[in-house]
């Protein structure tokens, strides 16, 4: 990829920043290790690249959480990625525990089963957690968490989030930059939800479609109208701006109905890093 | 004036006023130990920046307790820092104050709050409504927080009454990383209206950022010294904490006003004439020494 593209970063600061912003942000939270759950894919595999070189590979656990119909090759890379970045890892399967709902409640439905295991992973990433003493750190990208591409209190529930203002493309860059094996670069991304699941094909276009549309609706705040008499396709543009209106509530913490004078999300106004 | 200054780079817990004043203290001691006349802090350095509701927590009257230690600290060095001014009659200020020989001197109150994007200052805080220069022992210093460099009326009102040396403030994000410039976005901005201002007003120009992380907000750091003529003399780095020394004199100033004697040749009355336009209450005045008898 050498064309260059108005969604180009500069890598290397934004590692510098990163790194500084796990650290601290970590740190406010009292701690100094963080725990990542690796699938395998190239977010989370960035993702446990900025925290190792933030905090150490030792002091970084990366979690495997296969279920059992799981692409045997997610493992496989995630295995790799762990190894080139030396940062021990800890494999739980979850399928006992998926299944224990799944097959009790006879779940077919392909994106009710996907929720139950991506919210089986968080169950697991904030127990583990727990012993490690370590933060769960996100691997959302501002792709997904626009377009509401994940499950919430599932792969979208975590402390802090490395890549949450990075487009998919700047993930890649960021993937060239920090040298991560080929094996998760390469690769078609997926979710490993279900067999021969890509995510281009469950959105419907190309994250490639999807970044320079988002980064001229969001960042440069360019209108539909503007959009389409730039040569974007009218379709989807509206699907897109559909998919960023709908999936709002999972960027927001629950309502709460105000009845007080001063009620917690609405008027007790402080900062998570309020007095850390 | 030959006047030797430190400016800290730091980063505030946010509403810890004690950890805050405790940081302080010890970059002062360290200061005096060097030798320096004067050490500038960071805005609202003693409290953090995305404070929101502990504006009303951590709101300090000129005169508090909770400043003491400072007014004591600058019977041995001049020091500039920004606080939470809370005024008896109920209102807020984002507030930067000069203290020296064991009283706060001067506070300038940010004038330019911020309440765009990412700011929501004018909702917590009142805003200043003067721009006055700081007559310290060590000379004529010119207070300007953050935005409020932004508006051009600030640096030349500064630049009217004959300042020194401008002192930046500042809490700037960190943003802009684009590949099509180098280095980070807003720094860049930063360091070509920091240049301008030196050289429009003709002073020498202390911009003091703060590094460190608010919920995910990263702010910027780059502290920095601009000669009377736009040089950059020394600066540090975005993301560390660090104190920068450096020396400022009234030799050089003068050589940059004589090379280019821009305050001699200013005309302040075209402003005056031009802002009537815009200034229902300044048309009004000039209506009315027309019609004075000659």
């Amino acid at each position: 990829m050498t064309k260059r593209s108005p969604l180009d970063v500069q890598p290397e600061l934004v590692t510098d920043l990163l790194v500084s912003f796990l650290r601290e942000e970590v740190g406010t939270a009292g701690m100094s290790r963080a725990i990542v759950g690796l699938s395998g894919g190239i977010d989370s595999a960035v993702s446990l690249a900025l925290c190792a070189r933030a905090f150490g590979p030792d002091e970084v656990l990366a979690v495997l959480l296969p279920y059992r119909t799981s692409n045997p090759d997610s493992e496989a890379h995630a295995r790799v990625v762990a190894e080139a970045l030396g940062t021990p890892t800890r494999k739980v399967d979850i399928s006992r525990m998926a299944d224990g709902l799944i097959e009790q409640e006879g779940l077919t439905d392909p994106t009710r089963r996907g929720n139950v295991m991506a919210r089986c992973r968080m169950v697991v990433l904030y127990d583990l957690s727990v012993e490690w003493r370590g933060l769960v750190v996100g691997t959302s990208n501002k792709t997904e968490i626009l377009l509401g591409y994940s499950t919430q209190w599932g792969d979208a529930a975590h402390a802090v989030n490395p890549l949450g203002d990075l487009y998919k493309h700047q993930v890649y860059q960021l993937a060239r930059h920090l040298e991560l094996p080929a094996e998760v670069i390469d690769k078609p991304p997926s979710a490993d939800l279900f067999e021969g699941q890509t995510d281009e094909d469950e959105l419907g276009f190309t994250y490639a479609q999807a970044d320079e549309l988002l980064y001229r609706m969001v960042d440069e705040r360019v209108g539909p109208d503007a959009l389409a008499r730039a040569g974007f396709d009218q379709a989807l543009i509206e699907r897109v701006a559909g998919r960023i209106v709908a999936n709002q509530f999972k960027r927001l913490p629950p309502v709460i109905a105000k009845l007080s004078r001063r009620t917690v999300s609405h008027d007790f106004r402080y900062m998570r890093d309020w007095q850390r | 004036m030959d006047l030797r200054i430190v400016a800290a780079q730091t980063n505030p817990r946010l509403g810890d006023v004690q950890k805050n004043l405790a940081e302080h203290l010890e970059r002062i001691e360290e200061a005096v130990r060097d030798g320096a006349h004067a050490i500038v802090f960071p805005e609202l350095s003693l409290t953090g920046y995305f404070l929101k509701d502990q504006v009303f927590d951590l709101g300090l009257a000129r005169d508090a307790k909770e400043l003491e230690p400072l007014r004591e600290a600058s019977r041995s060095i001049s020091i500039g820092f920004g606080f939470v001014e809370r005024t008896h009659e109920g209102r807020f200020f984002n507030s930067w104050a000069w203290a020296e020989d064991g009283e706060i001197q001067g506070v300038h109150r940010k004038v330019h709050l911020v309440s765009y994007g990412m700011f929501d200052e004018a909702r917590d805080f009142a805003a200043g409504e003067e721009f006055r220069p700081f007559a310290s022992k060590l000379g004529r210093f010119g207070p300007l927080v953050c935005e409020d460099l932004w508006h051009m009326p600030s640096s030349y009102l500064h630049f009217l009454n004959d300042v020194d040396v401008l002192f930046v403030p500042s809490a700037s994000p960190a943003r802009g990383v684009e590949q099509t410039g180098e280095g980070l976005a807003s720094k860049r901005t930063w360091s070509t209206l920091l240049t301008a201002t030196a050289l429009f007003t003709r002073t020498w120009v202390v911009y003091i950022g703060r590094v460190g992380w608010e919920d995910g907000i990263g702010f910027g750091g780059s502290t920095c010294v601009i000669d009377p003529t736009g040089n950059t003399v020394a600066t540090l780095g975005e993301l560390e904490p660090g104190c920068l020394e450096a020396r400022l004199d009234s030799e050089t100033l003068l050589r940059a006003r004589v090379q280019t004697p821009l305050r001699r040749d200013e005309k302040p009355w075209i402003l005056a004439t031009g802002l009537a336009e815009h200034v229902p209450l300044l048309a009004r005045m000039r209506d009315e020494v027309r019609r004075e008898p000659q």
